[in-house]
């Protein structure tokens, strides 16, 4: 059917395990060699990178619906679990933004590793970073899914705990228990679909034989898998770890934990939980969705409330999620394309915020809003480029952002057939009010922190402007939030395929509405 | 005189498969000849004794690792009251291998310790060759004297460092209670040896499925021999005695009872559940319910208030015991559950053992620059030992069960085995298992925290020598933790494993 070469079968895992040996290398090379550290991790991310840019140039967009460059090997045969990997237009986009942040983090990094430095230790646990959230994309059995979903935890739990601010061992401990709670109960309903629908972990067969399990199992199941992921979203009420992990995380961290990390679990919903449980998730939707819009409400009154301009990013990614949960909860082709693309966005947008955070930290050591002021004038490049993302962020249209918030929104006018019509238009309009909070923290805090006279405290402080390394980490990320903003068909043309593929298998009387 | 020559020469020799029991045979001669070394050697190279010790449990590996070649057939001896299967085998391995991680571990430890070195290696050799044969044994007498092989040697080293109270503590309260066990687990042998007419497993097996396994008195028999046996394995309310004993027993002893001889605990309850008892899974299944929730839960949560690791490790140590509980409980519900409940155990112990020992193993490691057995002493050590760290990592996340380590298979395979029993008694057992096991992973990432993200306590920043046996012991378990996490296929023949279930007819 699709042509593939020998390399095809090839590219997929390489992209996966290539970091896994850089991490190896890093380990391995002498401590002291700090520049040659760096080099070997930035240089193994680029490779990653190199070959996601191969993937994505050998990718078939007339089949975006099709698992492509798959490989599907034995692997645990005495539980029937299968080396299968693909990638189909749903995993795409979010294989490239991964492939995409790590070389930024690691370049941003360059020359200003958080105290107390060592700069081996933490590229390494980048490096195993990046193997495990591209291997979650990427992964079409789910316990191999799940060990890449659980090898995020512990790098992250480290890059907190050892990198992190002052109160950095409570957060860490606290974003690691939350998740492992989540997954154990993920790991559960796993098992209860492998015997429940054909003794298998392949999550398209799965797609076909768990249809027809009866209502009350599929919402038990949906259960487990809603507690795994929603977690890692986080949804209200399960987001509390999520202030304190953004904040006390070195700035690389926060990064990849916004633009990644809670991306597994929204893929989650849609790989693994809405296609295998249809009936299920239509049993859900409706408190999927209330708790979607309470988030974008509450993370934005906690945007408002926030002194801490990490802390105010943070609820802003509670917010966001939320939208992207919405689109998710209306179960349209509509809503997740939208879903989709917010995910994609978020990972951008808020990954540039968190690093702007970062760096006016570290230039004025304190993300305290009142103690800042005048950026505008005292660095003014950054000052622009922060201002650029908090408008990318409140869903100006033309930027990235607009295209995952206001379809999302529009999605929830017309949910999928059996959903309460009434309840997801009331979600719509509050979800709309949010969007209108969203504009007013965002630009209060840009008001705060960029306009006025620097505060007496830094008056006459020198601070640099944007080195180079922060624009060579930047300047793509900023680029893509400006074209995927212009041409959002970039990644809708990706997503629409499998999304409606997915959907219309799922819900079959629904009439698949075309992609905005 | 006479007479009593011509009835022996009348005694039909039994027959011995000397392939079979080279294992064994090689042990013994192993223990003969440390014997002679020991007394012959002047003091200065008591060492000798440990390395033909050494030397010895490899060459026991050789005829295991032909026989496991040879194939699946099982070789009986003793009319059935001694077989050698691949259960047997691979559970023989595990024992033979955990026990040179052991001999590893505790060379320079005993030596710097000014202990007698002679000795230690000769205990520990036969308390491992008491465990190769219960591995073997289907007969209550030969798991009664397999067991009391494996324990006296136990009691005795436990007590090594006699110069200290607490080892004096620790064995007293092991013997003590190890006996008391013993004595109810011989009341209820006795019990159903005296209704059942047999002390062989399988002629019991069939026996209690029939009319006579429905009389009271059997019950409470099959009763008694699994609570003697909940002790071996310090099952709550039964593991008094672990934590002390644990903490007080040179800690190379510590790591061995808390791996190989709970394995050989949890082998005899294999044997005696799966065969002998099979059929009065309504007397045991309830019963293992209840030690297993209640093993986890306490386990866990006095765990959670230690600070010394060893004692840590001791609480956890039930808990994981309590994981392994849990196949029994839901094993006799169908024959598919019996299969992968036995399977499970089997994979848990083995992988277990590779992360436990490893632990262990660290702790040794960096207790002798710190002398110290606080979970605080190992604050800081990231920034002046990253191997050990990296290593101790990889042990305490894998005794929480998170992919790619080990553990997750172990715990995976177990919860398998519940879901397959699917009565809803299981699986609220196996959500008390999953809420038990984000319990204990705040413990074991404490250890973490304080190794990675604490100070270093005494601003003390020598590195950690790692004596080279304690390097090869760390090598062996932590490539085998990491080997069973990336590919738990290593372990797939375990699911023949379940050849025990043959004798269930199945």
């Amino acid at each position: 059917m699709l042509h593939m070469n020998a390399f095809d079968h090839w590219v997929l895992t390489l992209t996966i395990f290539v970091p896994a040996a850089g991490a190896a290398i890093c380990m391995l090379w002498p401590k002291a060699d700090e520049t040659g550290v760096k080099v070997v991790a930035l240089l193994t991310s680029l490779v990653a990178l190199g070959l996601g840019v191969y993937v994505f140039a050998h990718f078939d967009y007339n089949h975006t619906s099709v698992l492509q460059m798959s490989v599907n090997r034995g692997w645990i045969d005495v539980i029937q679990s299968r080396y299968h990997v693909g990638v189909d237009g749903l995993s795409l986009p979010l294989m490239g933004l991964t492939l995409f942040i790590v070389p930024a983090c690691i370049i941003y990094s360059w020359d200003h590793f958080p105290e107390p430095h060592n700069p081996k230790a933490f590229l390494t646990l980048i490096l195993i970073l990046e193997v495990g959230m591209t291997g979650t994309f990427l992964a079409e059995d789910l316990i191999l899914f799940f060990v890449f979903f659980e090898l995020v935890l512990l790098p992250m739990y480290f890059m907190i705990g050892v990198w992190g601010g002052p109160n950095r061992q409570y957060a860490a401990i606290k974003f690691f228990l939350f998740t492992l709670f989540g997954s154990a109960l993920m790991i559960l309903s796993f098992l209860a679909l492998y015997f429940k629908a054909g003794n298998t972990f392949d999550i398209p067969t799965l797609v076909h034989n768990a249809a027809h399990l009866p209502h009350g199992t599929q919402v038990l199941i949906f259960g487990g898998l809603f507690m795994g992921f929603a977690i890692k979203v986080p949804m209200f009420p399960f987001h509390t770890w999520l202030p304190d992990a953004h904040t006390e995380a070195p700035t690389v961290g926060s990064v990849i934990l916004a633009a990644v990390l809670l991306k597994l679990g929204t893929y989650g919903f849609i790989r693994i939980a809405i296609p295998i449980l249809p009936d299920a998730a239509r049993t859900w939707a409706p408190w999927i969705g209330v708790l979607a819009v309470i988030g974008i409400i509450y993370g934005a009154l906690g945007c408002l409330a926030q002194k801490d301009l990490k802390r105010l990013i943070a609820f802003s990614s509670v917010a966001h999620m939320g939208f992207v949960m919405l689109g998710i909860s209306t179960l349209t082709t509509y809503g997740i394309n939208a879903a989709v693309f917010g995910m994609v966005a978020h990972g951008l947008i808020t990954g540039m915020l968190f690093f702007c955070a970062g760096s006016i930290q570290e230039r004025f050591h304190t993300r305290e809003i009142s103690r800042l002021g005048g950026l505008l004038k005292q660095a003014p490049h950054l000052a622009w480029i922060l201002g650029f993302c908090a408008f990318a962020s409140l869903g100006l249209p033309g930027l990235a952002g607009f295209w995952g918030e206001f379809p999302a929104i529009l999605s929830a006018y017309q949910p999928a057939v059996g959903l309460n019509v009434t309840l997801f238009r009331t979600f719509m309009v509050i979800a709309a009010l949010g969007t209108v909070f969203a504009a007013g923290y965002l630009l209060w805090m840009y008001q705060r922190t960029a306009f006025g006279n620097p505060t007496e405290e830094f008056e006459h402080e020198h601070i640099h402007d944007v080195h180079l390394p922060e624009y060579i980490a930047w300047v793509p990320m900023l680029a893509l939030i400006l074209v995927l903003g212009v041409l959002p068909n970039l990644v809708f043309k990706q997503t629409n395929g499998p999304v409606t593929n997915n959907v219309t298998a799922a819900f079959p009387q629904v009439q698949a509405q075309a992609a905005p | 005189v006479t007479d009593v020559l011509a009835t022996i020469v009348k005694i039909k020799a039994p027959y011995l498969d000397y392939h079979a029991l080279a294992p064994e045979i090689v042990l013994t001669g192993v223990l003969c000849v440390m014997l002679v070394v020991d007394v012959v050697v002047d003091e200065t190279r008591k060492y000798l004794v440990g390395a033909v010790a050494g030397f010895g449990l490899l060459g026991a590996m050789v005829p295991i690792v032909t026989l496991a070649l040879m194939g699946h057939h099982q070789r009986e001896m003793f009319g059935g009251a001694y077989v050698v299967d691949p259960f047997a085998l691979a559970l023989k391995a595990l024992f033979i291998l955990s026990g040179y991680v052991v001999l590893l571990m505790s060379t320079t430890y005993i030596e710097e310790g000014d202990y007698y070195e002679g000795e230690f290696s000769f205990l520990l050799v036969s308390a491992i060759l008491g465990m190769v044969v219960m591995a073997s044994s289907r007969d209550l007498i030969t798991i009664f004297v397999a067991l009391e092989l494996l324990s006296i040697p136990g009691y005795l080293l436990a007590g090594w460092r006699k110069r200290d109270i607490k080892s004096n503590e620790a064995m007293m309260k092991y013997y003590l209670l190890g006996v008391l066990a013993t004595a109810v687990m011989l009341y209820g042998m006795s019990l159903i040896y005296g209704f059942t007419g047999s002390t062989l497993l399988t002629a019991i097996g069939a026996a209690t499925r029939g009319a006579v396994g429905a009389k009271p008195i059997v019950t409470l028999g099959i009763f008694f021999v699994i609570i003697g046996f909940a002790f071996k394995v310090s099952a709550v309310p039964f593991h008094f005695w672990a934590p002390d004993t644990y903490e007080g027993a040179p800690t190379p002893v510590t790591a061995f009872l808390s791996v190989a001889s709970k394995a050989a605990g949890f082998v005899a309850l294999m044997e005696l559940v799966f065969v002998g008892f099979y059929g009065r899974h309504d007397v045991w299944g309830p019963l293992f319910w209840i030690l297993a929730a209640l093993t986890m839960t306490v386990g866990n949560l006095i765990a959670l208030r230690q600070t010394n690791v060893v004692r840590m490790l001791a609480y956890s140590s039930i808990a994981q015991a309590g994981y392994m509980l849990v196949p029994f409980a839901v094993a006799g519900d169908n024959l598919h559950a019996t299969r992968d409940a036995l399977t499970g155990v089997i994979v848990y112990l083995l992988i277990y053992g590779a992360m436990n020992l490893g632990a262990f193993a660290v702790v040794i490691a960096v207790a002798r620059k710190t002398r110290s057995g606080e979970i605080s002493s190992f604050g800081g050590l990231f920034s002046y030992a990253p191997g050990l760290t990296l290593l101790m990592t990889i042990f305490m996340f894998s005794l929480v069960g998170m992919p790619p380590f080990g553990g997750w298979f172990a715990k995976f395979v177990i919860i398998r085995a519940v879901f397959d029993a699917g009565t809803p008694a299981a699986v609220v057992l196996v959500v008390v298992l999953a809420v038990n096991s984000v319990i204990a992973a705040y413990y074991y990432a404490n250890v973490a925290r304080e190794m990675w993200m604490r100070p270093v306590p005494d601003d003390d920043f020598t590195r950690v020598r790692v004596p080279t046996p304690v390097s090869i012991a760390l090598f062996l378990t932590a490539a085998g933790t990491l080997a069973f996490g990336i590919a738990p296929n290593l372990l797939a023949h375990v699911g023949d494993l379940a050849s025990l279930s043959h004798a269930l007819g199945a």
